[in-house]
């Protein structure tokens, strides 16, 4: 048979912290392999060499936050056969997806001794209002074995297992005692999406959100729950939904609900 | 020759973030060296407004994926003493382990897969991996301690869950701890090894006058507390940072420079830190760094590589010395009840001091949030190096004399990201 190329393997940034790409070169065990069955080939964040597109594979990390980046993503999608968001900021706008409950320029003025050099869109939007994406793999940060499980379907053609069900789920498997049940902790972990292996509860501490919501959640029963059991106010029902994924239309509506 | 030649990289490399470079020069003169940060805003500042002082950690560890506990630590030290809080005994202990863990992770990332294939004439580790491909293993393996223990103690590497105002909000067990042992002494071998290995580099010639920043503590090589010093006088409590330093607003970058009042740029990371507290680290530490040939006092940035495979060996020393030490038995957290006041909080990430200041209501809502992080105050002493080495090395081809510039950057291991989360100025583009 004859020998097959490699696969090109791109990696974008956008606005973000660079965590979700770090989780690639946080994987010390697999980051060889990976290099041995892919070709990476743009990926300045840990080379010099940047080969030129099109790409088998692009990982796109970080939000739509200005013109510039609007346009940069059309090409990015130009150059790449399959294109995969890695990150809350890249699948639902990240925490600087706050802005768009206010008025940026709000924002700006506030902080900015010069606000006339602030370039800035209005909102910070997830790349898929922008393109086409194959593939959103969730998480602040993602998980890098999620990372690695989507990089193995890839390779085999396959579709990721990833599931969408939510974190309780991952709780139950564990055999964590519920944290809101047995302690009165506020936990979001009935309406955000598993992932993570549910670390928070094993550490004693309510879920936050970090890999956004779950397929169908019912904010609305969580949110009554927290207000009336847990004796949560308002502000901090908004709050809670007003972190990493906070544009993400289930938490955002959520948390529109309880704001006055 | 041309008599006026432009280097410039539009898209750096090997580090964290969106930065370029530019060098123009002018009859063999340079006119010009800019550092250039166009990472987009993100506006952490104004969104912390507003927030519970109980959710500083988990936020502002969202600015930085490479140095996420830097700034949880900077953080909840300020809101403690906001609220009139010293943490002691125990709990400072783990949050010098955690420090550890992070210092670890983001040395060994820098020093072997971001600098080091600098020197050996590799593009990245992997294609180094081939050849050195010990060190290469070897370096993910001792990355992975460190990793390690920020999931031991923070739940996860990136963004850790566990850290609170107060302390932590789950210990790790007795057993849990003791499986770091074996691992962090190995980890002291292969640091030991990356001292001997970087001290063989070739380094340029390349020595300024700078004036270095960082914390120091009257008994300890500085994480999270001490006063503010310099190598040229400076001694201030952390209160009076603003007071002695203030961000010039530049054009050319969307992260501000900061500079100390009156005098200019300053130079803050491993090499700050060590020459300011060379006398803190541990025997063996200053022993291994002599052996190999670094002295007490280096003002080569391009040695920063020894430096901080010298603090590698310090961190896995220190959390050796905390994780044979450690009691389970002791509370996760202190309360911490809120009150009206503003506070600072300076502690020492991988690649410099990290000065956060909040402003909190008598019910802990912030009022107010100011952060200045390390590459924003190494910005300055960046395009003065730039420039320095360009007027210097003119004669050098134009690839090797770009390498060289990038490299320039890299020695201060620059965070991008955390930069510039605060401003965006408009890009000059030739």
């Amino acid at each position: 048979m004859a020998k097959k190329r490699k696969p090109k393997l791109a990696v974008w940034k956008f606005a973000s912290c660079d965590g979700c790409q770090l989780s690639l070169l946080d994987c010390e065990d697999e980051l060889l392999a990976v290099a041995g069955a892919v070709d990476i080939a743009n990926f300045p964040e840990a080379s010099r060499r940047i080969v030129k597109g099109p790409y088998d594979l692009s990982l796109v990390e970080g939000s739509i936050t200005t013109s510039h980046d609007a346009e940069r993503i059309h090409k990015v999608r130009r150059m790449s056969k399959f294109l995969v968001t890695i990150g809350s900021c890249a699948t639902g706008g990240g925490i600087q997806a706050l802005r768009n409950f206010k008025d940026v320029n709000t924002f700006v003025s506030q902080v900015y001794a010069n606000p006339e050099y602030i370039e800035t869109l209005n909102k910070s939007t997830p790349i898929a209002d922008h393109v086409f994406v194959d593939f959103e793999l969730r998480g602040c940060p993602i998980n890098k074995y999620q990372l690695i499980e989507v990089l193995s379907a890839f390779l085999n053609d396959r579709k990721p297992n990833i599931p969408t069900h939510s974190l309780c789920i991952e709780c139950k498997r564990r055999g964590i005692p519920c944290v809101m049940v047995s302690s009165g902790i506020p936990c979001l972990g009935p309406v955000t999406q598993a992932g993570c292996g549910a670390i928070c509860p094993s550490y004693n501490r309510g879920c936050y959100g970090c890999f956004g919501p779950q397929e169908t959640p019912n904010t609305g029963s969580l949110s009554e729950w927290w207000q009336q059991k847990l004796d949560v106010n308002d502000v901090d029902i908004v709050r809670a939904y007003r972190t990493f994924n906070a544009y993400a239309e289930p938490f955002r509506k959520a948390s529109e609900a309880y704001e006055k | 020759m041309k008599n006026s030649r432009t280097i410039k990289v539009d898209y750096l490399a090997r580090v964290e973030g969106e930065g370029g470079l530019l060098v123009k020069v002018k009859n063999n003169k340079v006119t010009e060296a800019k550092f250039n940060i166009f990472e987009p805003p993100r506006f952490f500042e104004a969104f912390l407004r507003g927030r519970r002082f109980t959710e500083a950690p988990d936020i502002t560890a969202r600015i930085c994926g490479i140095c996420p506990v830097a700034y949880q630590m900077s953080s909840v030290h300020a809101m403690e003493r906001a609220c009139g809080v010293n943490i002691g005994g125990q709990l400072r202990e783990l949050r010098r382990l955690l420090y550890c863990g992070e210092w670890i992770e983001s040395h060994t990332l820098h020093v072997f897969m971001l600098h080091a294939p600098d020197f050996l004439g590799y593009q990245d580790a992997i294609e180094m991996a081939k050849d050195y491909p010990d060190v290469v293993t070897n370096a993910l393996k001792l990355k992975k301690i460190g990793n390690e223990i920020v999931t031991l103690l923070g739940g996860r590497e990136i963004h850790p869950i566990n850290v609170k105002v107060g302390g932590f909000y789950k210990l790790p067990t007795g057993t849990e701890m003791e499986s770091l042992v074996e691992k962090l002494k190995w980890a002291i071998e292969a640091s030991r090894d990356a001292i001997k290995l970087t001290a063989t580099f070739d380094f340029p010639d390349f020595e300024r006058d700078y004036e270095f920043v960082s914390l120091r503590h009257p008994d300890e090589y500085p994480f999270n507390s001490g006063r503010i010093v310099s190598n040229k006088g400076l001694d201030i409590p952390q209160e009076e940072f603003l007071n002695h330093f203030e961000e010039l607003h530049v054009e050319h970058s969307t992260s501000l420079h900061s500079v100390v009042k009156k005098r200019g740029g300053y130079y803050t990371g491993p090499i700050a830190r060590y020459n300011n507290n060379f006398d803190r680290l541990p025997a063996e530490a200053q022993k291994a760094a002599l052996e190999a040939g670094l002295g007490e006092f280096c003002n080569n940035p391009f040695k920063s590589i020894i430096v901080r495979s010298v603090e590698l060996l310090f961190a896995c020393y220190e959390a050796l010395r905390i994780v044979e030490g450690y009691d389970p038995s002791n509370k996760p957290s202190v309360e911490v009840p809120p009150r009206k006041a503003t506070a600072y909080g300076a502690s020492e990430a991988p690649r410099g001091m990290l000065f956060h200041q909040y402003r909190i209501d008598d019910e802990g809502i912030i009022q107010d949030a100011r952060i200045v992080p390390p590459t924003s105050q190494n910005q300055k002493v960046i395009e003065e190096d730039l420039f320095e080495f360009v007027s210097d090395n003119i004669k050098l081809p134009q690839d090797d004399l770009t390498w060289k510039c990038e490299q320039i950057v890299r020695n201060y291991d620059p965070c991008i990201s955390c930069s510039c989360h605060f401003l965006k100025l408009k890009i000059e583009r030739e």
